[in-house]
């Protein structure tokens, strides 16, 4: 790892005015768990790193009735065990404890999941399914509008995600296809049944990160149910290709994925 | 450089570090504390889990100067004077090792996955919650027998008072 200079605000302002003193130079850390590795492998090296773990208005959650708040610098950990996200939206809980490992689960945070949008990061494809909205210490953005692409959201320099918020939908579940070396989804689809519909998010197949799988929404919006996908195609060209499967592979994971999420979703 | 301050094993440690120095380095190099190891050194395989506030956590995965005012218990932290702990004893009662390279480790997210499940943890979530720890030598069938009994053998003293 290249030097670098750790800082530690206790809040929002103290935080960005951080950023705005360091520049691109500086990187917020949150629960480091991308962030880190990825300096061990000098693939990044940020002169200053911002620890947003102290941050006290990142933390917490808040359920009110079926609306749900999940501060940024709240960990998978949290997320995967309160009681009342597993109540009110069971898949979304489930997700968050199918993320890393329980060590990784500990530190690793939702803001920071969300602002790094890996490719196969499992959160996006709920946020996406769910039309969740990102919050930033500027503004509020629809999930749509956020994840723009590869490692690419809508977000501007030094701008912090502060929280998720989303409504629960009648029905919902997460389904992951893990690679088995390295446990990231090759796929995993988020479907979300509320009155006026079925939204599907897909993470880990699309080349340009998660994406919502419209075909399959049309479809089971008509008839919640596995087979209502059988009859689609999902276009290969729109798909990650690479040694641990070829493009016609994730295609075709799309549809399986969803299938078993849709099973889940009546499950749970 | 910075200076920080980590209580260690319950005895408050203190150390100037460059700031990418890594909490396994510290632990390591400035304390001697070589019980954590460093297996794949790219957070997958669990042999220098620690504790950090009472979470199990990749100290390879954390620097230094993020623990600087926490609590990190390491396994030498664990024993009581010559009293194994439970599941140091049980590890050792059910050959849950061979090598011994991963057991550190594996004995930190046992004691971490005990104190979260307690005696309702059952064989399906020990395997699932070993998912970050890797061992070459043991199949983890012993491993996963010995973090059984210990879990069972945790509970026998809140059972005894009751």
């Amino acid at each position: 790892m290249y030097e670098t200079s750790y800082h530690r605000p206790s809040s929002l302002a103290e935080a960005t005015q951080l950023a705005a003193e360091k520049g691109d130079e500086a990187k917020y850390l949150s629960g480091g768990m991308t962030l880190i590795p990825t300096m061990k492998q000098r693939l990044a090296a940020p002169e200053a790193l911002i620890d947003l773990r102290h941050v006290g208005e990142l933390k917490g959650i808040s359920v009110n009735g079926r609306s749900i708040r999940i501060g940024g610098g709240t960990t998978h950990a949290e997320v995967a065990t309160n009681e009342e996200i597993k109540s009110v939206c069971p898949g979304f809980a489930a997700l968050a404890g199918l993320i890393g490992d329980p060590a990784v689960r500990h530190m690793g945070t939702v803001g920071g999941s969300v602002a790094n949008f890996d490719p196969a990061a499992d959160y996006p494809a709920a946020l996406l399914a769910l039309g969740g909205t990102i919050h930033t210490d500027k503004r509020e953005i629809p999930a749509d509008e956020f994840f723009q692409g590869l490692f690419e959201t809508a977000l501007d320099e030094g701008e912090i995600v502060t929280a998720v918020s989303f409504d629960a939908p009648d029905q919902c579940a997460y389904e992951k296809f893990r690679n088995p070396a390295s446990r990231y989804a090759m796929c995993g689809v988020f479907v979300a049944k509320r009155a006026d519909g079925v939204k599907v998010g897909v993470t880990g197949a699309g080349a340009s990160g998660a994406f919502r799988w419209s075909d399959g929404e049309q479809a089971l919006s008509g008839n919640f149910a596995p087979e209502a996908v059988d009859g689609l195609t999902v276009p290969e060209g729109d798909m990650v290709s690479d040694i641990h499967g070829s493009s016609a592979y994730r295609a075709n994971l799309v549809k399986v994925v969803t299938k078993r999420a849709v099973k889940k979703a009546h499950s749970h | 450089m910075t200076d920080v301050t980590i209580t260690v094993n319950g005895r408050e440690m203190k150390g100037s570090v460059e700031d990418r120095t890594l909490l396994v380095q510290f632990l390591r190099e400035n304390l001697g504390l070589t019980g954590t190891h460093v297996g794949c050194d790219t957070s997958q395989c669990g042999a220098c889990v620690v504790h950090v506030d009472g979470k199990a956590v990749k100290s390879c995965t954390m620097l230094a100067v993020q623990a600087s005012g926490s609590s990190v218990t390491t396994i030498e932290g664990l024993a009581n004077g010559q009293e194994l702990h439970p599941v140091q004893a049980a590890f050792r009662e059910h050959h849950g090792l061979q090598c011994g390279y991963c057991t550190p480790g594996m004995i930190m997210t046992a004691v971490d996955m005990i104190e979260r499940h307690g005696s309702s943890l059952d064989e399906e979530t020990v395997r699932e919650e070993l998912d970050g720890n890797i061992c070459r030598c043991t199949g983890y069938h012993n491993i996963v027998k010995a973090i059984l009994a210990a879990a069972g053998a945790s509970q026998a003293p809140a059972m005894a008072a009751e």
